[in-house]
Protein backbone atom coordinates (compact mmCIF):
# COMPACT_ATOMS: atom_id res chain seq x y z
CA UNK A 1 0.00 0.00 0.00
CA UNK A 2 1.12 3.82 -0.75
CA UNK A 3 1.50 6.01 2.03
CA UNK A 4 2.07 10.03 1.87
CA UNK A 5 4.57 12.08 3.80
CA UNK A 6 4.39 15.88 3.65
CA UNK A 7 7.36 17.73 4.82
CA UNK A 8 5.24 20.96 5.63
CA UNK A 9 8.37 23.35 5.96
CA UNK A 10 9.42 22.25 2.62
CA UNK A 11 5.73 23.08 0.83
CA UNK A 12 5.52 26.25 -0.55
CA UNK A 13 2.05 25.43 -2.34
CA UNK A 14 3.02 25.57 -5.86
CA UNK A 15 0.50 23.21 -6.88
CA UNK A 16 2.29 20.74 -9.11
CA UNK A 17 1.08 18.03 -7.18
CA UNK A 18 -2.03 19.11 -7.66
CA UNK A 19 -1.65 19.09 -11.29
CA UNK A 20 -0.13 15.37 -11.10
CA UNK A 21 -3.00 13.92 -8.93
CA UNK A 22 -5.90 16.14 -8.49
CA UNK A 23 -7.64 13.47 -7.06
CA UNK A 24 -5.29 12.96 -4.16
CA UNK A 25 -3.52 16.36 -3.64
CA UNK A 26 -5.53 19.79 -3.05
CA UNK A 27 -3.79 23.47 -2.70
CA UNK A 28 -5.42 26.46 -2.17
CA UNK A 29 -4.83 29.53 -3.85
CA UNK A 30 -2.08 30.86 -0.85
CA UNK A 31 -1.34 28.03 1.34
CA UNK A 32 0.11 24.70 1.64
CA UNK A 33 -1.06 21.49 0.22
CA UNK A 34 -3.94 19.15 1.71
CA UNK A 35 -3.41 15.64 1.06
CA UNK A 36 -6.74 14.40 0.00
CA UNK A 37 -6.39 10.93 0.58
CA UNK A 38 -2.92 9.98 2.47
CA UNK A 39 -3.08 5.95 1.43
CA UNK A 40 -4.49 6.12 -2.14
CA UNK A 41 -5.07 3.29 -4.30
CA UNK A 42 -2.86 1.58 -6.39
CA UNK A 43 -4.74 3.04 -9.52
CA UNK A 44 -3.32 6.42 -8.66
CA UNK A 45 0.40 5.14 -8.25
CA UNK A 46 1.63 6.52 -11.51
CA UNK A 47 0.18 9.80 -10.63
CA UNK A 48 1.01 10.32 -7.14
CA UNK A 49 4.78 9.52 -8.17
CA UNK A 50 4.74 12.16 -10.80
CA UNK A 51 3.46 14.26 -8.02
CA UNK A 52 6.37 13.42 -5.93
CA UNK A 53 9.21 13.92 -8.72
CA UNK A 54 7.86 17.64 -9.66
CA UNK A 55 6.85 18.92 -6.53
CA UNK A 56 9.29 22.29 -6.94
CA UNK A 57 10.60 21.81 -3.28
CA UNK A 58 11.01 18.13 -2.50
CA UNK A 59 8.08 17.90 0.05
CA UNK A 60 6.70 14.82 -0.87
CA UNK A 61 7.55 11.20 -0.16
CA UNK A 62 6.26 8.19 -1.09
CA UNK A 63 6.41 5.07 1.45
CA UNK A 64 5.81 1.66 0.50
CA UNK A 65 4.90 -0.64 3.71
CA UNK B 1 26.53 24.12 26.75
CA UNK B 2 28.57 26.86 25.45
CA UNK B 3 28.55 27.20 21.38
CA UNK B 4 31.36 27.44 19.54
CA UNK B 5 32.31 30.61 17.29
CA UNK B 6 32.76 29.59 13.67
CA UNK B 7 36.38 29.55 13.02
CA UNK B 8 38.36 32.34 10.71
CA UNK B 9 39.30 30.46 7.19
CA UNK B 10 43.50 31.80 6.71
CA UNK B 11 44.44 34.45 3.94
CA UNK B 12 42.79 37.83 3.60
CA UNK B 13 44.11 41.42 4.39
CA UNK B 14 42.47 44.59 3.92
CA UNK B 15 38.87 44.02 3.55
CA UNK B 16 39.21 40.33 4.89
CA UNK B 17 38.30 38.11 1.77
CA UNK B 18 36.92 40.16 -0.51
CA UNK B 19 39.55 40.02 -2.98
CA UNK B 20 39.79 36.51 -2.83
CA UNK B 21 36.44 36.32 -3.32
CA UNK B 22 36.45 38.41 -6.69
CA UNK B 23 39.24 36.32 -7.61
CA UNK B 24 39.83 32.70 -7.09
CA UNK B 25 35.74 32.04 -4.46
CA UNK B 26 35.69 28.85 -5.19
CA UNK B 27 39.68 28.37 -3.64
CA UNK B 28 38.28 30.25 -1.00
CA UNK B 29 35.50 28.29 -0.26
CA UNK B 30 37.41 25.68 -0.56
CA UNK B 31 39.97 26.24 2.09
CA UNK B 32 37.18 27.06 4.31
CA UNK B 33 35.32 23.79 4.08
CA UNK B 34 39.34 21.98 4.49
CA UNK B 35 40.40 24.21 7.67
CA UNK B 36 37.48 24.76 9.48
CA UNK B 37 34.90 21.49 8.78
CA UNK B 38 31.19 22.17 8.04
CA UNK B 39 30.52 25.25 9.80
CA UNK B 40 33.76 28.03 9.26
CA UNK B 41 33.83 31.33 8.57
CA UNK B 42 35.59 34.67 6.10
CA UNK B 43 35.27 37.86 6.57
CA UNK B 44 33.58 40.15 3.53
CA UNK B 45 35.04 43.78 4.19
CA UNK B 46 34.35 43.75 8.10
CA UNK B 47 31.23 41.44 7.87
CA UNK B 48 31.22 37.52 9.02
CA UNK B 49 30.30 35.02 6.38
CA UNK B 50 29.41 31.45 8.15
CA UNK B 51 29.93 29.23 5.36
CA UNK B 52 28.03 26.08 5.21
CA UNK B 53 28.58 22.57 3.74
CA UNK B 54 27.45 18.96 4.13
CA UNK B 55 24.05 17.65 4.79
CA UNK B 56 23.77 18.24 8.50
CA UNK B 57 24.76 22.35 8.10
CA UNK B 58 23.04 22.18 4.82
CA UNK B 59 19.72 21.06 5.85
CA UNK B 60 19.86 23.66 8.57
CA UNK B 61 20.33 26.29 6.09
CA UNK B 62 17.38 25.33 3.38
CA UNK B 63 14.87 24.43 5.75
CA UNK B 64 15.19 27.59 7.55
CA UNK B 65 12.34 29.96 7.30
CA UNK B 66 12.82 33.56 6.02
CA UNK B 67 12.53 34.90 9.32
CA UNK B 68 15.61 33.61 10.56
CA UNK B 69 17.66 33.13 7.15
CA UNK B 70 16.17 36.09 4.82
CA UNK B 71 17.50 36.73 1.07
CA UNK B 72 17.02 40.52 1.63
CA UNK B 73 20.33 42.27 2.05
CA UNK B 74 21.87 39.24 1.13
CA UNK B 75 22.36 40.12 -2.71
CA UNK B 76 22.76 43.48 -2.56
CA UNK B 77 24.69 43.28 -6.28
CA UNK B 78 20.95 42.68 -7.98
CA UNK B 79 19.34 45.79 -6.17
CA UNK B 80 20.46 48.13 -8.66
CA UNK B 81 19.93 45.15 -11.74
CA UNK B 82 15.88 44.81 -10.82
CA UNK B 83 15.46 48.66 -9.25
CA UNK B 84 14.52 49.51 -6.06
CA UNK B 85 11.25 47.49 -4.53
CA UNK B 86 11.75 44.33 -7.08
CA UNK B 87 12.24 40.66 -5.51
CA UNK B 88 15.18 40.88 -2.69
CA UNK B 89 14.26 44.69 -1.98
CA UNK B 90 11.01 43.19 -1.01
CA UNK B 91 9.78 41.84 2.18
CA UNK B 92 9.23 37.93 2.26
CA UNK B 93 5.51 37.55 2.05
CA UNK B 94 5.73 39.90 -1.14
CA UNK B 95 8.38 37.25 -2.37
CA UNK B 96 6.59 34.58 -1.93
CA UNK B 97 3.82 36.22 -3.94
CA UNK B 98 6.19 37.07 -6.66
CA UNK B 99 7.28 33.52 -7.03
CA UNK B 100 3.75 31.84 -7.85
CA UNK B 101 5.02 32.68 -11.28
CA UNK B 102 1.43 31.31 -13.88
CA UNK B 103 4.31 30.53 -16.35
CA UNK B 104 5.90 28.24 -14.16
CA UNK B 105 2.45 26.26 -14.00
CA UNK B 106 3.14 22.52 -15.03
CA UNK B 107 0.43 23.02 -17.63
CA UNK B 108 2.46 25.18 -19.45
CA UNK B 109 5.19 23.03 -19.94
CA UNK B 110 4.31 21.49 -23.05
CA UNK B 111 3.83 24.87 -24.90
CA UNK B 112 7.07 26.17 -23.51
CA UNK B 113 8.52 23.11 -24.33
CA UNK B 114 7.39 23.75 -28.09
CA UNK B 115 8.62 27.49 -28.21
CA UNK B 116 12.32 26.63 -27.16
CA UNK B 117 12.40 23.78 -30.21
CA UNK B 118 11.10 26.73 -32.56
CA UNK B 119 13.93 29.19 -31.00
CA UNK B 120 16.43 27.09 -31.17
CA UNK B 121 15.63 26.11 -34.62
CA UNK B 122 15.48 29.36 -35.71
CA UNK B 123 18.57 30.36 -34.33
CA UNK B 124 20.17 27.40 -36.09
CA UNK B 125 18.25 28.21 -39.24
CA UNK B 126 21.27 31.06 -39.90
CA UNK B 127 23.96 28.52 -39.84
CA UNK B 128 25.95 27.07 -42.70
CA UNK B 129 26.79 23.51 -43.14
CA UNK B 130 29.50 23.88 -40.67
CA UNK B 131 30.77 26.78 -39.14
CA UNK B 132 32.58 27.57 -35.24
CA UNK B 133 30.20 29.31 -32.45
CA UNK B 134 30.90 31.10 -29.30
CA UNK B 135 29.46 28.89 -26.87
CA UNK B 136 28.39 31.66 -24.56
CA UNK B 137 27.52 34.61 -27.22
CA UNK B 138 25.14 31.73 -28.95
CA UNK B 139 23.92 29.94 -26.00
CA UNK B 140 23.53 33.82 -24.24
CA UNK B 141 21.48 35.20 -27.15
CA UNK B 142 19.16 31.82 -27.19
CA UNK B 143 17.90 31.63 -23.61
CA UNK B 144 16.95 35.46 -23.42
CA UNK B 145 14.42 34.66 -26.65
CA UNK B 146 13.24 31.52 -24.75
CA UNK B 147 12.86 33.15 -21.12
CA UNK B 148 11.58 36.28 -22.36
CA UNK B 149 8.93 33.73 -24.96
CA UNK B 150 7.69 31.44 -22.10
CA UNK B 151 7.86 33.29 -19.29
CA UNK B 152 6.42 36.59 -20.78
CA UNK B 153 5.21 36.29 -23.94
CA UNK B 154 5.79 35.00 -27.05
CA UNK B 155 4.55 38.57 -29.04
CA UNK B 156 7.09 40.18 -26.64
CA UNK B 157 10.09 37.72 -27.60
CA UNK B 158 8.93 38.42 -31.55
CA UNK B 159 9.90 42.23 -30.36
CA UNK B 160 13.51 41.37 -29.34
CA UNK B 161 16.56 41.18 -31.10
CA UNK B 162 20.65 40.74 -30.25
CA UNK B 163 20.64 44.55 -29.03
CA UNK B 164 18.26 43.36 -25.76
CA UNK B 165 20.62 40.30 -25.07
CA UNK B 166 24.03 42.14 -25.44
CA UNK B 167 22.39 44.67 -22.86
CA UNK B 168 21.46 41.55 -20.66
CA UNK B 169 24.41 40.48 -20.73
CA UNK B 170 26.05 43.68 -19.55
CA UNK B 171 23.43 43.67 -16.55
CA UNK B 172 24.70 40.17 -15.81
CA UNK B 173 28.52 41.83 -16.02
CA UNK B 174 27.59 43.93 -12.86
CA UNK B 175 27.36 41.37 -10.56
CA UNK B 176 31.15 42.27 -8.98
CA UNK B 177 31.12 41.24 -4.68
CA UNK B 178 32.31 45.21 -4.09
CA UNK B 179 28.72 45.78 -4.35
CA UNK B 180 28.82 44.32 0.05
CA UNK B 181 30.92 47.32 0.41
CA UNK B 182 29.33 49.74 -1.79
CA UNK B 183 26.88 48.90 -5.30
CA UNK B 184 27.30 51.80 -6.95
CA UNK B 185 31.25 52.32 -6.51
CA UNK B 186 32.79 54.26 -9.69
CA UNK B 187 34.59 51.38 -11.28
CA UNK B 188 33.35 49.76 -15.12
CA UNK B 189 31.09 46.97 -14.50
CA UNK B 190 28.95 48.80 -12.60
CA UNK B 191 29.09 51.66 -14.65
CA UNK B 192 28.41 49.24 -17.46
CA UNK B 193 25.43 47.64 -15.56
CA UNK B 194 23.48 51.04 -14.99
CA UNK B 195 23.75 52.23 -18.75
CA UNK B 196 22.60 48.78 -19.94
CA UNK B 197 19.60 48.95 -17.37
CA UNK B 198 18.74 52.69 -19.17
CA UNK B 199 19.56 50.78 -22.44
CA UNK B 200 16.78 48.26 -21.71
CA UNK B 201 14.41 50.66 -20.01
CA UNK B 202 14.96 52.75 -23.74
CA UNK B 203 13.91 49.32 -25.64
CA UNK B 204 10.96 48.41 -23.80
CA UNK B 205 9.74 52.45 -23.71
CA UNK B 206 9.70 52.05 -27.23
CA UNK B 207 7.94 48.48 -27.52
CA UNK B 208 5.94 50.01 -25.14
CA UNK B 209 4.77 53.14 -27.11
CA UNK B 210 4.34 50.61 -30.43
CA UNK B 211 1.63 48.82 -28.69
CA UNK B 212 -0.45 51.90 -27.57
CA UNK B 213 0.08 52.98 -31.06
CA UNK B 214 -1.82 49.73 -32.00
CA UNK B 215 -3.73 47.94 -28.84
CA UNK B 216 -4.55 44.48 -29.52
CA UNK B 217 -8.23 43.86 -30.63
CA UNK B 218 -9.51 41.10 -27.98
CA UNK B 219 -8.30 39.40 -24.79
CA UNK B 220 -6.78 36.56 -26.72
CA UNK B 221 -4.00 38.56 -28.19
CA UNK B 222 -2.73 39.79 -25.41
CA UNK B 223 0.39 39.15 -23.56
CA UNK B 224 1.46 40.13 -19.82
CA UNK B 225 3.07 43.59 -21.49
CA UNK B 226 -0.22 44.47 -23.10
CA UNK B 227 -1.82 43.37 -19.67
CA UNK B 228 0.73 45.37 -17.91
CA UNK B 229 -0.13 48.25 -20.42
CA UNK B 230 -3.52 48.31 -19.59
CA UNK B 231 -3.45 48.75 -15.77
CA UNK B 232 -4.35 52.23 -14.49
CA UNK B 233 -4.57 54.11 -11.17
CA UNK B 234 -8.29 55.66 -9.88
CA UNK B 235 -7.35 58.62 -12.14
CA UNK B 236 -6.41 57.15 -15.11
CA UNK B 237 -2.36 57.55 -15.20
CA UNK B 238 -0.56 54.28 -15.96
CA UNK B 239 -0.03 51.85 -12.67
CA UNK B 240 3.80 51.07 -14.29
CA UNK B 241 5.94 53.03 -15.77
CA UNK B 242 8.19 51.62 -18.41
CA UNK B 243 11.06 51.70 -16.10
CA UNK B 244 8.94 49.44 -13.54
CA UNK B 245 8.18 47.15 -16.12
CA UNK B 246 11.17 46.67 -17.37
CA UNK B 247 12.53 46.16 -13.83
CA UNK B 248 9.93 43.38 -13.47
CA UNK B 249 10.95 41.64 -16.69
CA UNK B 250 14.57 41.70 -15.65
CA UNK B 251 13.97 40.18 -12.48
CA UNK B 252 11.09 37.62 -14.39
CA UNK B 253 13.94 36.16 -16.70
CA UNK B 254 17.14 36.71 -14.50
CA UNK B 255 17.07 33.25 -12.13
CA UNK B 256 16.48 31.33 -15.40
CA UNK B 257 19.25 33.00 -18.15
CA UNK B 258 22.58 32.53 -17.49
CA UNK B 259 21.62 29.66 -15.40
CA UNK B 260 20.30 27.67 -18.55
CA UNK B 261 22.67 29.42 -20.76
CA UNK B 262 25.60 28.42 -18.73
CA UNK B 263 24.49 24.73 -18.12
CA UNK B 264 23.38 24.25 -22.06
CA UNK B 265 27.33 25.03 -22.55
CA UNK B 266 28.82 23.32 -20.11
CA UNK B 267 26.74 20.27 -21.31
CA UNK B 268 27.92 20.78 -24.32
CA UNK B 269 31.29 20.96 -23.10
CA UNK B 270 31.49 17.74 -21.16
CA UNK B 271 29.73 15.66 -23.59
CA UNK B 272 32.60 16.39 -26.48
CA UNK B 273 34.91 15.63 -23.68
CA UNK B 274 33.39 11.90 -23.28
CA UNK B 275 32.59 10.88 -26.81
CA UNK B 276 31.39 7.44 -25.19
CA UNK B 277 28.94 9.27 -23.22
CA UNK B 278 27.96 11.41 -26.22
CA UNK B 279 27.36 8.67 -28.36
CA UNK B 280 25.37 7.33 -26.23
CA UNK B 281 23.13 10.27 -25.74
CA UNK B 282 22.81 10.77 -29.32
CA UNK B 283 21.72 6.91 -30.02
CA UNK B 284 19.10 7.90 -27.34
CA UNK B 285 17.60 10.74 -29.01
CA UNK B 286 17.92 9.12 -32.44
CA UNK B 287 16.32 6.09 -31.34
CA UNK B 288 13.38 8.27 -29.16
CA UNK B 289 12.86 10.30 -32.19
CA UNK B 290 12.79 7.87 -35.46
CA UNK B 291 8.98 7.35 -34.68
CA UNK B 292 8.25 10.75 -35.57
CA UNK B 293 7.55 12.09 -31.85
CA UNK B 294 7.01 15.46 -31.11
CA UNK B 295 9.53 17.48 -29.35
CA UNK B 296 6.93 19.41 -27.20
CA UNK B 297 5.76 15.60 -25.92
CA UNK B 298 9.42 14.12 -25.73
CA UNK B 299 10.88 16.53 -23.83
CA UNK B 300 8.39 16.41 -20.87
CA UNK B 301 9.48 12.35 -20.66
CA UNK B 302 12.41 10.47 -19.48
CA UNK B 303 15.40 10.90 -21.65
CA UNK B 304 17.50 9.05 -18.47
CA UNK B 305 21.40 9.29 -20.63
CA UNK B 306 20.39 13.17 -21.33
CA UNK B 307 19.28 13.37 -18.19
CA UNK B 308 22.45 12.19 -16.51
CA UNK B 309 25.07 14.01 -18.65
CA UNK B 310 22.77 17.38 -17.46
CA UNK B 311 22.54 16.17 -13.92
CA UNK B 312 26.49 15.68 -13.84
CA UNK B 313 27.43 19.10 -15.52
CA UNK B 314 25.20 20.82 -13.07
CA UNK B 315 26.94 19.03 -10.50
CA UNK B 316 30.49 20.21 -11.69
CA UNK B 317 29.14 23.52 -12.87
CA UNK B 318 26.59 24.31 -10.96
CA UNK B 319 25.40 28.35 -12.83
CA UNK B 320 25.04 29.01 -8.79
CA UNK B 321 27.97 28.95 -6.80
CA UNK B 322 27.34 30.95 -3.30
CA UNK B 323 24.07 31.15 -1.54
CA UNK B 324 23.34 33.58 0.68
CA UNK B 325 21.30 34.66 3.47
CA UNK B 326 21.54 37.36 6.55
CA UNK B 327 20.58 35.97 9.48
CA UNK B 328 18.17 37.93 11.46
CA UNK B 329 18.24 36.51 14.73
CA UNK B 330 20.53 34.81 17.00
CA UNK B 331 20.68 31.02 15.29
CA UNK B 332 23.17 27.98 15.82
CA UNK B 333 24.31 24.63 13.86
CA UNK B 334 26.23 22.08 14.45
CA UNK B 335 27.08 23.83 18.34
CA UNK B 336 28.34 26.45 15.93
CA UNK B 337 27.20 30.20 17.04
CA UNK B 338 25.78 32.09 14.10
CA UNK B 339 25.47 35.87 15.12
CA UNK B 340 22.47 38.00 13.83
CA UNK B 341 23.42 40.09 11.29
CA UNK B 342 25.97 37.64 9.64
CA UNK B 343 25.95 36.54 6.46
CA UNK B 344 25.24 32.36 5.92
CA UNK B 345 26.10 30.81 2.90
CA UNK B 346 25.76 27.35 1.32
CA UNK B 347 28.04 26.41 -1.88
CA UNK B 348 26.77 24.41 -4.33
CA UNK B 349 30.04 24.26 -5.91
CA UNK B 350 31.80 22.81 -2.78
CA UNK B 351 28.82 20.65 -1.23
CA UNK B 352 28.55 19.09 -4.82
CA UNK B 353 32.15 17.29 -4.93
CA UNK B 354 31.69 15.95 -1.14
CA UNK B 355 33.89 12.85 -1.99
CA UNK B 356 31.88 11.07 1.15
CA UNK B 357 28.86 11.39 -1.10
CA UNK B 358 30.22 11.50 -4.76
CA UNK B 359 32.99 9.05 -4.96
CA UNK B 360 35.54 10.26 -7.52
CA UNK B 361 33.88 13.92 -6.97
CA UNK B 362 36.07 15.86 -9.80
CA UNK B 363 35.05 13.02 -12.45
CA UNK B 364 32.17 13.45 -14.95
CA UNK B 365 30.33 10.45 -14.19
CA UNK B 366 26.79 10.18 -15.27
CA UNK B 367 26.01 6.59 -14.47
CA UNK B 368 26.21 7.69 -10.94
CA UNK B 369 22.55 8.57 -11.47
CA UNK B 370 21.28 5.38 -12.54
CA UNK B 371 19.71 3.24 -10.41
CA UNK B 372 20.24 2.07 -7.86
CA UNK B 373 22.90 5.10 -7.21
CA UNK B 374 21.16 7.62 -7.71
CA UNK B 375 23.18 10.33 -5.85
CA UNK B 376 20.84 12.85 -6.80
CA UNK B 377 18.32 11.52 -4.61
CA UNK B 378 20.57 9.73 -2.14
CA UNK B 379 22.04 13.54 -1.09
CA UNK B 380 19.03 15.80 -1.09
CA UNK B 381 21.40 18.18 0.84
CA UNK B 382 24.42 17.68 -0.93
CA UNK B 383 23.42 17.35 -4.55
CA UNK B 384 22.09 21.20 -5.11
CA UNK B 385 22.54 22.86 -8.22
CA UNK B 386 18.92 23.64 -7.47
CA UNK B 387 19.54 24.65 -4.40
CA UNK B 388 17.09 22.47 -1.99
CA UNK B 389 14.43 22.93 0.39
CA UNK B 390 11.90 26.18 0.88
CA UNK B 391 14.10 28.45 -1.93
CA UNK B 392 15.10 25.46 -4.14
CA UNK B 393 14.75 26.64 -7.47
CA UNK B 394 10.97 27.04 -8.53
CA UNK B 395 11.69 26.46 -12.56
CA UNK B 396 13.89 23.39 -12.39
CA UNK B 397 11.55 21.74 -13.86
CA UNK B 398 11.38 24.60 -16.39
CA UNK B 399 15.10 24.31 -16.91
CA UNK B 400 15.45 20.36 -17.35
CA UNK B 401 12.85 20.96 -20.26
CA UNK B 402 14.22 23.53 -22.19
CA UNK B 403 17.81 21.77 -21.43
CA UNK B 404 16.19 18.57 -22.69
CA UNK B 405 14.34 20.13 -25.74
CA UNK B 406 18.04 22.17 -26.76
CA UNK B 407 19.60 19.21 -27.16
CA UNK B 408 16.71 17.07 -28.74
CA UNK B 409 16.93 19.45 -31.41
CA UNK B 410 20.73 20.19 -31.52
CA UNK B 411 21.87 17.01 -31.21
CA UNK B 412 19.58 15.51 -34.04
CA UNK B 413 20.67 17.66 -36.89
CA UNK B 414 24.15 18.57 -36.00
CA UNK B 415 27.55 17.00 -34.65
CA UNK B 416 30.03 19.11 -32.90
CA UNK B 417 33.46 18.77 -31.83
CA UNK B 418 35.56 21.50 -29.73
CA UNK B 419 37.57 24.07 -31.12
CA UNK B 420 39.86 24.36 -28.43
CA UNK B 421 41.92 22.20 -25.93
CA UNK B 422 39.03 20.24 -23.95
CA UNK B 423 41.09 21.93 -20.65
CA UNK B 424 41.21 25.20 -21.99
CA UNK B 425 36.96 25.29 -20.98
CA UNK B 426 36.36 27.57 -17.80
CA UNK B 427 34.23 29.41 -15.66
CA UNK B 428 35.36 33.37 -15.34
CA UNK B 429 34.89 33.42 -11.33
CA UNK B 430 35.26 36.98 -11.01
CA UNK B 431 31.74 38.25 -10.79
CA UNK B 432 28.99 36.57 -8.65
CA UNK B 433 26.86 35.76 -12.15
CA UNK B 434 29.21 33.28 -12.93
CA UNK B 435 29.60 32.78 -17.10
CA UNK B 436 31.81 30.87 -19.69
CA UNK B 437 35.32 32.56 -19.38
CA UNK B 438 35.71 33.33 -23.30
CA UNK B 439 36.99 31.88 -25.89
CA UNK B 440 34.78 28.88 -25.74
CA UNK B 441 34.12 28.01 -29.36
CA UNK B 442 33.05 25.27 -30.39
CA UNK B 443 32.87 23.33 -34.31
CA UNK B 444 28.95 22.33 -36.04
CA UNK B 445 28.94 20.53 -38.85
CA UNK B 446 25.22 19.40 -40.31
CA UNK B 447 24.51 15.70 -39.91
CA UNK B 448 23.81 13.44 -43.08
CA UNK B 449 20.91 12.28 -43.31
CA UNK B 450 22.10 8.58 -43.88
CA UNK B 451 24.17 8.77 -40.91
CA UNK B 452 21.12 9.70 -38.40
CA UNK B 453 19.32 6.66 -39.86
CA UNK B 454 21.87 4.22 -39.74
CA UNK B 455 22.53 5.15 -35.70
CA UNK B 456 18.39 4.95 -35.68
Amino acid sequence: MMRIEVDADLCQGHAMCELEAPGVFSVPRKGKVTVLDPAPPESERAAVEAAVRYCPTQALKLLAD
Amino acid sequence: MSLLEPRLVSGGGDGGHLEELRRDPIALMRRVRAECGDVGRFDLAGRPVILLSGSEANEFFFRAPDEDLDQAGAYPFMTPIFGAGVVFDAPPERRREALHNQALRGDMMRGHAQTIADEVDRMVSGWAAAGQIDLLDWFAELTIYTSSACLIGRKFRSQLDQRFAALYHDLERGTDALAYVDPYAPIDSFRRRDQARAGLVELVTEIMAGRAAAPPPDRDGRDLLDVLISLRNPDGTATFSPDEVTGMFISMMFAGHHTSSGTAAWTLIELLRHPAVLAGVVAELDQLYSGGAEISFQALREIPRLEAAIKEALRLHPPLILLLRAATTDQQVQGYRIPAGALVGASPAISNRIAADFPDPDAFAPQRYAEPRQEDLANRWTWIPFGAGRHRCVGANFAMIQLKAIFSVLLRDWTFELAQPPGSYRNDHSKMVVQLAQPCAVRYRRREPAAAEAIA
